[in-house]
């Protein structure tokens, strides 16, 4: 094996938007928003955000309304399992709503 | 101006760690590992020593605290026994991988089941392929003598190292030891490095899920594969022959005293059988090849000092000269033989080097092996050998079953 410059010895990351690569494309199904439904949308103020919170990519904004980043969005479905009222469903990647 | 103490090898380890100015100790003890464990506690409780003790609830835990501690640059030492050290089994691995050069006392002791307490080499012997390197002491002297070299041998190539010796025979056992000086020893060990730097400016994420194949991370850097890592641990493995003879030389230089780079010879040149071992065996085969060569036999010994690496070209240039090699050691791997046999012949293989090879499984779980034994066996398999039996059968010592 070639020789490389590489001077680490142990494996390492930093942490960074983006190190483990656009992990939007491992998502079989996606999360779709329906503001008509979504309570911080409907109060127009700050409030529930459980979609924000329970996020485990940390890629849905506690804005109204809430923003999902579907380039890093694996497609788990948990933002869909705990929205209160149902603003959230999972539809397949192929599916236009 | 030498300064010579009665002690046992496992106060010896643990005035060889305090001479390294040891800063993170995390020990479990095992029998007969326990008194490292002891010493090393009153040692720091009573200040003679400024390190950190960390009591843990196990061996696991033990090694997984030195290699947090190493992390961050502390210089750690741990020691343990038998069930010990298989429980640490996977931290072993990890500190490996991650390249931190803890150093590590294991007092060898049979493993179980049935349950022993007593020495033999299988505890170790099981942990060859974790990417440690592996030295086999002798006698006391030589424990001491390896802390201190083993720190700079880890610290140079970012290698664990295991200091291996035999329980009771050793841990227990009072011999003369010289205590190498102070700054001496300050010298000789330059402080640790260590070789990636943590910093809560820099957040790191150590050790992280890698793929199969390597890949450019988040700031555009080209970063190995899983695969990419595991060969930088074998080469820096393979490259610390270099270092392990080098730090022998240095230390010879230093304190006086040479144990042998990676192997040491006894009475080997004009030999014409050559009895090879491991840490006690070696020494009492010594002994033994003093008995034969008063009967006329021309004995000779290979202690094999340094088991990982493993010494190839030097088994090769010491073998060549010699006619026949009988091989004791305190382990054996089931379903085969003895692990220094095997290695021994995979050394010699595409070589000229085409010597009748005698493997004997000797002293399992703390059986005494005697001079006169070792040197009555090397008489029986001489006999065996001139009668034609040049295939290597592994034999029991001393083992009325079967």
């Amino acid at each position: 094996m070639k020789e490389k410059r590489d001077e680490s010895i142990s494996a390492m990351a930093t942490p960074a938007i983006g190190e483990a690569g656009k992990t939007g494309g491992w998502r079989d199904m996606r999360p779709h928003h329906d503001p008509s439904k979504c309570i911080p949308c409907i109060k127009k103020k700050a409030s529930c955000f459980l979609c924000w919170l329970y996020c485990p990519e940390g890629v849905i904004k506690a804005t109204i309304p809430p923003e999902i980043n579907l380039e890093y969005c694996k497609g788990c479905g948990i933002c869909a399992e705990e929205c209160p009222a149902k603003a959230i469903v999972m539809v397949h990647e192929e599916e236009n709503v | 101006m030498s300064n010579v103490q009665i002690m046992t090898g496992n106060t010896a380890a643990t005035m060889g760690a305090r001479l390294c100015q040891v800063q993170v100790v995390a020990a479990y003890p095992i029998t007969p590992q326990t008194s490292v464990t002891e010493i090393l506690s009153q040692l720091i409780e009573g200040g003679e020593l400024k390190a950190e003790y960390i009591r843990v609830e196990s061996e696991h835990s033990a090694l997984a605290v030195c290699i947090s501690a190493s992390t961050v640059g502390a210089r750690v030492f741990t020691s343990t026994s038998s069930q010990g050290l298989l429980y640490m089994h996977e931290q072993i691995h990890w500190a490996a991988g991650s390249r931190l050069p803890i150093v590590m006392c294991c007092v060898n002791r049979g493993v179980g089941a049935p349950w022993t307490i007593f020495n033999d080499q299988q505890d170790s012997i099981a942990q060859r392929d974790t990417g440690w390197i592996q030295i086999y002491c002798r006698d006391n002297q030589e424990i001491i003598d390896s802390v201190i070299q083993g720190y700079r041998i880890a610290e140079s190539v970012y290698v664990p190292v295991m200091v291996c010796y035999d329980g009771f025979v050793m841990s227990h056992t009072m011999m003369p030891v010289d205590i190498p000086d102070a700054e001496l020893v300050a010298e000789f060990l330059p402080p640790y490095k260590p070789h990636t730097i943590l910093s809560p400016e820099r957040p790191m994420n150590i050790n992280p899920v890698l793929f199969p194949w390597r890949r450019a991370n988040a700031e555009g850097l080209m970063c190995d594969g899983y695969m990419e890592m595991r060969y930088k641990l074998q080469k820096a493995l393979d490259d610390s022959r270099g270092v392990i003879v080098a730090t022998g030389q240095a230390f010879a230089e230093a304190f006086g005293r040479d144990h042998g780079g990676m192997l040491l010879e006894y009475k080997t040149d004009d030999a014409d059988v050559i009895l090879a071992g491991m840490g006690s065996v070696a020494t009492e085969a010594t002994t033994a090849a003093d008995i034969l060569r008063k009967e006329g036999i021309r004995a000779g010994v290979v202690g094999i000092r340094v088991f990982r690496p493993f010494p190839k070209e030097e088994v090769r240039d010491v073998f060549r000269k010699t006619k026949a090699l009988v091989i004791f050691e305190k382990g054996i791997s089931y379903g085969y033989e003895g692990a220094l046999c095997s290695e021994l012949k995979a050394a010699f293989y595409g070589t000229d080097i085409q010597l009748p090879i005698h493997n004997y499984v000797v002293g399992l779980g703390g059986r005494d092996v005697k001079a006169r034994e070792l040197a009555e066996a090397v008489r029986s398999s001489r006999d065996a050998i001139a009668a034609g039996e040049t295939e290597p059968t592994t034999k029991w010592l001393n083992c009325i079953t079967g």
